[in-house]
């Protein structure tokens, strides 16, 4: 027989289970791969004829250039997560600082930039950042896609000072009043009896903030980086902007992205399992 | 009488608007044994927790060894030399091993020589009857070893005082035991202690004198053979009459 749940307790469990983040399985790569096949057969029955190649065609031909764009993808969003790492563990720690003012600054900056789109913040920077870069007697060209980086580096900072705060405010207050009471300093306590525990919460949301930056790299093709989307595009123009190209293609695209970082996913939700299980 | 070791004179704390502790005085001498006992929420345990400067508090005065705590200009690394705490959920740090717990304050905060140290935590996780379990994990362990883990990490700092907040409340019952033979033992070998905790028979046998608080107060004191035959505030009398 089936329990009958009254919906408040259902909708409690569901969302216990499943925070509104994003949970890849591989359910959903296999959902995105047969609905590019299917996309990919049908616009190729429907297309083909003498004087236009087939989608499969079309794919192989531009598989290098795409992967190429894609490939400026994964940089953008590896440099824009060290980037955004470092300065949002000095961030983090500020939000924990005895120091008030310190402490109110780091609050100010972190909600400033959490809570700002992040299309917004790449805009910023690629207006409020120079073409050129003056530095002793070098001149460097700034091209875009590095003002991307730092666009994108600073929403990532204050949600890594976020994950700093909340990691090391998740280990139990006995921590600190035993090592206090054992004449540790706070510098000490920190480094050496909070941060290695802490670090061990850190690292699911960590991985997780990571996953989402990837996805969120496609916005520089809005601010004219050769990305994979915009690389995309021109194929699609190159092609002589065939409709029954459109699906195949970004749907290339998504597979691309699903590739990438459901395995980051996948090995996100195993960590916080067993953290979970351990604690 | 003994060299007064711990001193407490007028102590007044309070969070916010609520006074928790309402003007304690007691003196603990050099090797006694100091119980305190009393309902829940009377302010036992902020009051061993002002003692080594983990709460700070109004009004008062609390010296140990001669070291006012109520100081500004307090040399708490000075006073926690002195002082070893033990807590009811015992604190272990989750990621060392039994042995680094014992061995990193002496290390990192006294700036001792490892070799050294490393043999004296042997010795007193032997003491605390762990031989054999130094390389485990706290989460290896059951509630009754980890409390005595944190034992053995306060006695490596060479205490004069070791203050005990309730240790064996969090324990199982079969574990209780190997915990108090321990506190036992040190008290026997002369450690001054003070003691929160419920375990009246315990405190019967150790206790130099037994406390009995209630919301902020102490209403009572007495060596334990007349604390327990004959109470003489009606309080606790029937603090008495509930727990025994």
């Amino acid at each position: 027989m089936r329990v009958i749940l009254p919906l408040p307790e259902v909708l409690q469990r569901e969302s216990s289970r499943a925070l509104p983040v994003m949970r890849l399985s591989w359910r959903h790569g296999i959902l995105l791969a047969g609905l590019l096949c299917l996309f990919t057969i049908a616009a190729d029955a429907a297309g083909t004829s003498p004087i236009r190649s087939s989608v499969f065609a079309v794919l192989a031909r531009w598989t290098p250039l795409l992967l190429h764009g894609f490939a400026l993808n994964i940089l953008i969003s590896v440099l824009s997560m060290a980037i955004g790492t470092a300065l949002g563990a000095f961030l983090g720690l500020a939000l924990i600082s005895p120091d008030r003012p310190l402490r109110g600054t780091a609050w100010g900056v972190t909600q400033f930039f959490r809570n700002a789109p992040w299309l917004v913040l790449l805009f910023f920077m690629i207006f409020i950042l120079p073409y050129h870069l003056h530095i002793g007697s070098f001149d460097f060209v700034l091209p875009d896609w590095s003002k991307a980086v730092i666009g994108l580096s600073l929403p990532v900072m204050a949600n890594v000072a976020e994950i700093v705060r909340g990691g090391v405010q998740s280990i139990p207050n006995g921590q600190w009043e035993a090592s206090e009471s054992l004449g540790f300093t706070r510098h000490q306590q920190l480094w050496m009896i909070i941060l290695p525990q802490a670090i061990r919460r850190m690292l699911p949301p960590w991985m997780n903030l990571y996953a989402i930056l990837t996805t969120s790299t496609t916005l520089a093709s809005i601010v004219g980086v050769n990305d994979v989307v915009t690389l995309a595009g021109q194929v699609l123009s190159a092609e002589g902007s065939r409709p029954d190209l459109l699906a195949p293609i970004y749907g290339y695209v998504l597979v691309m992205f699903y590739i990438y970082i459901y395995p980051i996913a996948w090995a996100t939700r195993r960590l916080e399992h067993k953290y979970q299980v351990r604690n | 009488m003994v060299e007064a070791l711990l001193v407490i004179d007028n102590l007044h704390k309070r969070f916010g608007n609520v006074e928790v502790i309402k003007g304690v005085s007691l003196t603990v001498g050099k090797g006694e044994v100091a119980c305190i006992i009393g309902p829940s929420g009377s302010g036992k345990s902020t009051l061993i927790r002002c003692v080594n400067a983990l709460v700070p508090f109004e009004q008062g005065s609390v010296t140990v060894l001669g070291i006012e705590v109520n100081d500004p200009k307090l040399d708490k690394l000075k006073l926690r030399k002195h002082v070893g705490m033990v807590f009811q959920q015992y604190n272990l740090f989750p990621h060392r091993t039994a042995l680094q717990n014992v061995m990193m304050a002496p290390i990192q905060v006294l700036k001792r020589n490892k070799a050294e140290v490393e043999a004296e935590a042997y010795a007193l996780l032997k003491k605390v009857r762990l031989e054999g379990k130094e390389h485990s994990y706290p989460g290896e362990l059951s509630g009754g070893q980890q409390q005595r883990v944190a034992i053995a990490r306060s006695l490596a700092m060479k205490p004069d005082l070791m203050l005990f907040d309730e240790v064996t409340a969090a324990l199982d019952p079969e574990t209780v035991g190997e915990v108090l033979i321990t506190i036992r033992q040190l008290a026997e070998e002369g450690m001054t202690c003070v003691l929160v905790t419920h375990e009246m028979g315990f405190a019967r046998e150790v206790a130099n004198e037994v406390y009995f608080t209630d919301r902020g107060v102490i209403v009572e004191h007495a060596p334990p053979a007349s604390f327990f035959t004959n109470p003489t505030d009606p309080r606790t009398k029937a603090f008495l009459s509930q727990v025994l």
